[in-house]
Parts: C-alpha cells; sequence; structure tokens
C-alpha cells in the first residue's frame, strides 16, 4: 500500500498536498460531528420523552437506534418549497450563511493537548467571531421567506443574540484575564493541576453567565422566541423544508454542542482530568464534560417554559451584563493583589 | 427590605430554576406510561362507540322493525332507511344505510332503539380504501353483528345495572 501510495503522494504539489491533508482532518472532525449531532436529536427526543413518562421513539432498529438516519432520509427525501414570493437567492443562501460559521468554528477547538486542527493564537476570537455570524443566517432566511412569522422570528433572533453576545463575550474577557491567552489550548493548560485549578471556581458568575447567554445564543429553550413554536409557528425557519430545513437543524445542533464544548474546556479544564494524581487527563474527560452539558441543554428544554421577549431583554441587559462587570471589577482587584485562587 | 434581600438570593442562587430541574430529573426515572399501541393496547370500557352494527334475535330473526327512530334522533343524519311489510306482515327495512363521513358516534341511535338492534361496537380499528366503503349497508351491519355477537351481548350484560 504504502509503496504505491507514498511516490504518489510526494509526487503531488506542496499546495495540493496541504489541501488534502486539511480536507482529511477536517473530515475527521466533521464526520464524528455530524454522527454527534444525529445521535443528540436522538438523544433529545428520548430525555425529553423520558422526562415526560414517555419512551420517546424506540421503532426504528433496536430500542430506536437508526430513528435519526430515518429523519434524516425523509428530509433528503422532501422537497425544498421556495415561496413564490421569496428572494429565492438569498432564501437559498441562509442556511448555508448558518451551517458554514457553525462548522468552521470548530477549527480551532481543541480535543488534547496536541489534537487541534488549527491552533491559532487569536482562537477564542475566532469562535467569538464565528458564532455571531451564525445570526445572519438566521435574519436572511426570515427576511428572505417574505412570511410575517418568519420576519418575526428573524427580528427576535437578531435582538436576542446582539443581547446576550455581549454578556458572553464579557464573561469570556474574565476567562481571559486569567488564562492569560486567546489560544484555547492555553486557556487549557492554564488550568492544570486538579479540580481546584479550573477556572469555574474564581469565575463562578461568569461561568453561569456563559451558560446562560450559551443557551441563548443557540436560540435553544427557554430562550427559544426565534422560533416560538406556539406563537410565532416556527419562526426563522417556518418556509423551510427538506434539507434547508435540515442544514438549519444540523447547525444548531453543531453550536449547542460547541458551546458545550466550549464551556468545558473554558471552565472545566477541557480535557483535564479532575484529580491528575490518580487518572491521566485525557480526550475522554473533555467528551464526558461536554456531555454534561449537552445533558443539561436537553433538561433545560424539558423543565422550563419559554422566557416571555421582554423578560429574555431584561435578564440580558440588566442582569447578566452587570453581573459580569461587577464579576470582571472584582477579578481585576484580586488579579492585582494576587488572591490565591485567582493566580 | 428583607423581601428584597430574600428576592435577590433566591433568584441568584438558582432555587426556583433548581427546583424545577430536580423535578424533570426525578420525572425522568419514574416508570413510563407509554402504551405500544398495536402491540398493547389500553382496555376499553363496554360503553365504548366505535363502528355500528345490526344485531339479531338468537333464532336468527333480524331486531330492527324499521321504526325508524334511529333516524329521527340521528343529528348528523346519517342514517337512511327504507322498509316494506314482509309475507309474514311484519314490517322490516330494505334498506338500512349509515354514512360514516356523517356519523359522530354519539350513540343516540343505539339509545333510540326500541329493540337493541342497531348499536355500536368496541371496534376502533378500521379504514376505507375506496369511494363508497364509508356506506355501511344493512348488509355489512349484520354482518358484523353476527361476528360480534358475543362481545356485544357481554358488553350490554356488563352495562345492563347502570341503565
Amino acid at each position: 500500500m504504502t509503496d504505491f501510495f507514498l511516490p504518489l503522494w510526494n509526487w503531488l504539489h506542496e499546495y495540493v498536498q496541504y489541501t488534502l491533508a486539511s480536507g482529511a482532518k477536517a473530515l475527521a472532525i466533521l464526520l464524528p460531528l455530524f454522527i454527534v449531532v444525529a445521535y443528540y436529536t436522538l438523544a433529545e427526543r428520548k430525555v425529553i420523552g423520558y422526562m415526560q413518562m414517555r419512551k420517546g421513539p424506540n421503532r426504528v432498529g433496536p430500542r430506536g437506534l437508526f430513528q435519526p438516519f430515518a429523519d434524516m432520509f425523509k428530509l433528503m427525501v422532501k422537497e425544498i418549497i421556495v415561496p413564490t414570493n421569496a428572494n429565492r437567492y438569498l432564501f437559498i443562501i441562509a442556511p448555508v450563511l448558518t451551517f458554514a460559521p457553525a462548522m468552521a468554528a470548530w477549527a480551532v477547538v481543541p480535543f488534547d493537548a496536541d489534537l487541534v486542527f488549527a491552533d491559532i493564537n487569536a482562537g477564542l476570537l475566532y469562535i467569538l467571531a464565528m458564532t455571531s455570524l451564525g445570526v445572519y443566517g438566521v435574519i436572511i432566511a426570515g427576511w428572505a421567506s417574505n412570511s410575517k412569522y418568519a420576519l418575526l422570528g428573524a427580528m427576535r433572533s437578531a435582538a436576542q443574540i446582539v443581547a446576550y453576545e455581549i454578556a458572553m463575550g464579557f464573561a469570556l474577557v474574565g476567562v481571559l484575564m486569567l488564562g492569560g491567552s486567546l489560544n484555547l489550548g492555553a486557556i487549557v493548560n492554564a488550568q492544570a493541576g486538579g479540580w481546584s485549578e479550573w477556572f469555574v471556581i474564581p469565575l463562578l458568575p461568569l461561568f453561569f453567565v456563559y451558560l446562560i447567554s450559551g443557551v441563548a445564543e443557540t436560540n435553544r429553550a427557554p430562550f427559544d422566541v426565534a422560533e416560538g413554536e406556539s406563537e410565532i409557528v416556527a419562526g426563522f425557519h417556518v418556509e423551510y423544508s427538506g434539507m434547508a430545513f435540515a442544514v438549519f437543524f444540523l447547525a444548531e445542533y453543531a453550536n449547542m454542542i460547541l458551546i458545550s464544548m466550549l464551556c468545558a474546556l473554558m471552565f472545566l479544564g477541557g480535557w483535564l482530568s479532575p484529580v491528575p494524581d490518580l487518572i491521566g487527563d485525557g480526550i475522554g474527560w473533555l467528551f464526558l464534560k461536554t456531555a454534561l452539558f449537552m445533558w443539561l441543554y436537553l433538561h433545560f428544554r424539558a423543565t422550563f417554559p419559554r422566557y416571555r421577549y421582554d423578560q429574555i431583554m431584561r435578564l440580558g441587559w440588566k442582569v447578566l451584563l452587570p453581573v459580569t462587570i461587577v464579576w470582571l471589577f472584582v477579578e481585576g482587584i484580586a488579579i492585582y493583589f494576587e488572591v490565591p485562587l485567582f493566580v | 427590605m428583607f423581601a428584597k434581600i430574600h428576592y435577590y438570593l433566591k433568584s441568584f442562587l438558582f432555587l426556583e430554576l433548581l427546583k424545577g430541574l430536580g423535578v424533570t430529573g426525578r420525572y425522568f426515572f419514574r416508570k413510563k406510561v407509554t402504551v405500544q399501541y398495536p402491540e398493547q393496547k389500553t382496555p376499553i370500557s363496554p360503553r365504548f362507540r366505535g363502528l355500528h352494527a345490526l344485531r339479531r334475535y338468537a333464532n336468527g330473526e333480524e331486531r330492527c322493525i324499521a321504526c325508524k327512530l334511529c333516524e329521527a334522533v340521528c343529528p348528523a343524519l346519517a342514517i337512511t332507511i327504507e322498509s316494506e311489510q314482509r309475507e309474514d306482515g311484519t314490517r322490516r327495512t330494505t334498506r338500512y344505510d349509515i354514512d360514516l363521513f356523517k356519523c359522530i358516534y354519539c350513540g343516540f341511535c343505539e339509545e333510540a332503539c326500541p329493540v337493541d338492534s342497531i348499536v355500536e361496537t368496541n371496534i376502533f380499528e378500521y379504514h376505507f380504501e375506496n369511494r363508497g366503503e364509508n356506506i355501511m349497508t344493512k348488509e355489512k351491519l349484520l354482518e358484523i353483528g353476527d361476528k360480534y355477537e358475543a362481545q356485544l351481548a357481554a358488553d350490554r350484560a356488563a352495562d345492563a345495572p347502570y341503565r
């Protein structure tokens, strides 16, 4: 095998080699991600079902394990309907605009000490940029659909994301001050030395702010006013069907997993073991911590009723933002005077 | 003053949110109440009002005497009856149609029937594949009645003390 492929590989131009290698690495991240997304949708239906004393899907395959593939197949076979009065070009491009940043953000996520696609120094900034780009897809989808409900959903989503983006960004400033770097790997390494060193302890308020605004950022219950099933049907994606809808869906779940993983990386020490003396570090820890937050997403959705729109705005601007600013102030003073937890 | 502090503590410690999460967390482990429908079925009351049937007496004579009370009482006008005199001088139906698209399954026909002829069975799983199959003719109704007579009699007997 190698006898045949190695000369072939070397024969390729350097740029082609680079492109192929990057493509392969990207696939190695995205394919497992798609599978996780697929099973996350199943897990969501199962968990919420269980919390409502139902069994959830259990017909397709053993215990319903093939349900995601059935759903996927159904969505692929369905027609993509473009409303007559919709802006065709924007209507088609909107799902792509939501999907692409959701995938691109994964480029800088470190999975283990050396396991990262792009180890760039401004990783956190890149992630903030990518996650906020996603809202354009939502707004454009709402606008292009030329439907009242879709437009309402898009407007709600725009205002909500602007509000929570700020609280989220400020919460991350706290992480930066402690981690001393924008590189996610460096931030995780700054938390080395067991669970007591994790940023979640000195930054507990910021952790909660991040968690809440993370849920709001991904438009999930109880902040799902952009979809608002019972009020505006399905919000920005009422007019979408088939694969176009599936792409929105995929982006939403990829974003949820991304936020969960960022939570684990920045506040719970990523791949670091809570007790390094007993059990070693490893990618398993990261997945375990991520799964915890992914579970919380489902638990929240099964528990909390949707916020009223003005309550969302109040929470974002008048509670979360002041809390982060106050805690940044506290943190700054603590770092200056070298208070034990904050060094 | 204290009320305000209490309010702030309560909201910033997520007390009520945690309580809510606790409830759903507990329910996650509760026994599930799902009935796996085609395999499992819920018990059906003897008063259940499903598909219609026309009953017969034990000697094989049809009960219906074409009094048309059911036709008169039917609020959806789903029943159509035509009758004539038989050779032995009794009056019987020549046509007894129920349009299942019109029928609202109120059970008034069953209530009105003086001879317990028209009844509603506990059959609820049925479908039509062609136009016109929604009309239950006299033959079809009698056939159902004959097939499920044991069940029908048992249901009526079970409900008799409460009539």
